[in-house]
């Protein structure tokens, strides 16, 4: 199992991709807010999204999984 | 030919071939070059012009050149000297006379004011040597000495072809610059093996000192290059922004017209907090071909990098929206440090391109010492006397306008895009500042309105043209003049003579 994780502190915008879809590395999956900037967080694995770990508008910390993939 | 003519003759040839086959074979197995091979690919015409203790330890016949081959060769037809050691002589360890060599080119290089170059392929100090290698005012302790005195003078470039280990492990430290070999280069004080005795930790070669690690996460390294040539490559790439010394600028190329002719303002979002890539916007401005970022796969957020304008070298600082929103943290607080002391050191002018909403805050960035980093970024970019211009390219907010060379720091000018925007901090977090408690009191139906009232009158006060009128910003420049008068003002602060403060040192934070 590959994760994507948080690479900063901030709320959780919006999921770009949904469980069962393709990721590819440098590809955006997440929109996270913080210090009133929106963040896009890569993913670093290809494969999968097999699960989303986090809800929109849940607080994650840097390192925080945010995506599970296969 | 007399007997000691042939014996020379001979003595060389068996020098220049290094350590015996299985070594060489050795080296090929896991894909390194041999270490005059290397210098044949970094040198012109693969040449060495003079070569100084080739006869070090000649008398015995396992340590050809005592492990290591220094001398004087030239790139771009200048003249560097090299320190280059020989992974097939006892693992390119150093002993006695290879210390010695080290410091003897060292010490021409400085007083010959020419850049030196360290190939570093070495398993350490020969531990059985110590006492005659190690401890001593002219021993290995010494190299290091030198390499901090000559910090500044010369360009100090180091190439990691492999393991560069303890005591070893602080000469690209102490480098200007380190590029290293994935898979092959290593930096450590404690092997794993010492790790796991010592501490009982167990590690990887590569999770505690492997070239990728050095690169990404301790910031040692500065380049990560696919193999051996590639790290040739890019350190003769990189020199070509290098002078000879602090007394010279680096030479000017031919002026190119940038790589992609996309309209800056087609870049930049003007809502200030959706992101965007501050490549793009490097790519419209600067000369075509010219980019050569340093430190790029460690902290992203700021991007540190040569370039040319019209042919003139420069260093870009830039925030990277796309990454961590461009933020500033401890790692890019370190990262932008180095970067301007080194194009300050070598008379290499300096261009920042804010958009930056501040330093991170919170808990874990105040643990990490964020204060104390970000105060050393902003010393840094104060003392710099070369030329050094700001473009607020969106918002430059709170102490993130000191970092990126505002007005106050003795920038030669400030230049705003039509999308800049200064301030202590954005509208809304300004208005939940002030008016918190004042908002908490009122009707539910009122606080909206008030909210928005409240961030209009904020935004007039923070308008750009209000800030120009007061001279806060020295001027508004369309986006498509920005390269053209970039262009022209480098031109004129080329003459700029400056020194910042008269000192026995100051002491800034680190």
């Amino acid at each position: 199992m590959k994760r994507i994780v948080s690479n900063m502190a901030g709320v959780v915008l919006e999921f770009l991709v949904k469980p069962g879809e393709m990721v590819i590395v440098d590809q955006d999956v997440v929109m996270l807010e913080s210090m009133k900037m929106q963040i896009p967080i890569q993913s670093t694995v290809a494969g999968v999204v097999k699960t989303i770990k986090v809800n929109e508008g849940d607080f994650v910390d840097d390192g925080d999984v945010l995506i599970e993939v296969e | 030919m007399t007997s000691n003519a042939e014996r020379l003759a001979a003595e060389i040839e068996r020098i220049k071939k290094g350590g015996v086959e299985k070594y060489h074979i050795r080296n090929r197995e896991q894909k390194k070059l041999f270490a005059r091979d290397r210098l044949k690919l970094l040198l012109d015409d693969g040449k060495i012009e003079f070569e100084d203790g080739m006869f070090a330890e000649c008398l015995n016949p396992e340590l050809p050149g005592d492990g290591n081959i220094t001398g004087v060769g030239r790139i771009h037809g200048r003249p560097v000297a090299f320190s280059a050691s020989d992974s097939t002589v006892k693992a390119g360890s150093a002993g006695e006379k290879s210390v010695q060599k080290n410091l003897r080119i060292q010490e021409m290089a400085m007083q010959m004011r020419i850049p030196i170059f360290y190939l570093i392929d070495s398993a350490g100090a020969r531990i059985t040597d110590q006492i005659r290698l190690f401890p001593g005012r002219n021993q290995g302790g010494r190299t290091f000495y030198n390499q901090i005195k000559m910090s500044g003078v010369i360009p100090q470039i180091s190439i990691m072809f492999g393991p560069s280990p303890a005591g070893a492990a602080y000469t690209p430290a102490f480098a200007d610059i380190a590029i290293m070999v994935e898979g092959n280069a290593s930096a450590y004080l404690g092997s794993p093996r010492m790790a796991e005795i010592v501490t009982r930790e167990i590690v990887t070669l590569d999770e505690m000192g492997g070239a990728r690690m050095h690169c990404t996460v301790s910031g040692l390294g500065d380049f990560l290059a696919t193999d051996e040539e590639d790290a040739i490559r890019i350190a003769r790439e990189y020199f070509k922004y290098m002078p000879q010394n602090y007394l010279e600028k680096p030479a000017d190329a031919e002026p190119m017209p940038p790589a992609s002719d996309r309209p800056l303002h087609e870049i930049v979002p003007e809502v200030q907090s959706k992101p965007f890539n501050m490549y793009d916007f490097i790519n419209s401005l600067v000369d075509g071909g010219s980019f050569l970022e340093i430190k790029k796969l460690f902290a992203p957020e700021l991007i540190t990098a040569f370039a040319r304008l019209n042919g003139r070298a420069i260093g870009i600082v830039a925030n990277q929206p796309r990454v961590k929103g461009g933020v500033l943290f401890t790692d890019s607080s370190d990262k932008g440090t180095r970067f301007v002391n080194t194009c300050n050191a070598f008379n290499i002018p300096l261009l920042f391109l804010a958009d930056v909403s501040g330093f991170m805050i919170g808990s874990a960035v105040e643990r990490a010492g964020i204060i104390r980093h970000g105060a050393k970024f902003i010393a840094a970019i104060s003392q710099v006397v070369v030329p050094k211009i700001c473009v607020v390219v969106r918002k430059c907010y709170g102490a993130g306008l000191y970092a990126m060379a505002g007005p106050a720091f003795g920038t030669d000018v400030v230049i705003a895009l039509p999308t800049a925007q200064i301030a202590v901090m954005g509208p809304e977090a300004a208005i939940n500042a002030v008016f918190a408690n004042q908002i908490a009191e009122m009707p539910e139906e009122q606080r909206e309105p008030f909210r928005k009232m409240m961030e209009a009158r904020y935004a007039e006060d923070i308008d750009i043209f209000r800030l120009a009128s007061e001279l806060i910003v020295d001027t508004i420049t369309p986006f498509e003049a920005l390269r053209a008068e970039l262009i022209a003002r480098y031109n004129i602060y080329q003459t700029k003579e400056a020194r910042f403060s008269e000192c026995r040192n100051p002491i800034y934070p680190v």
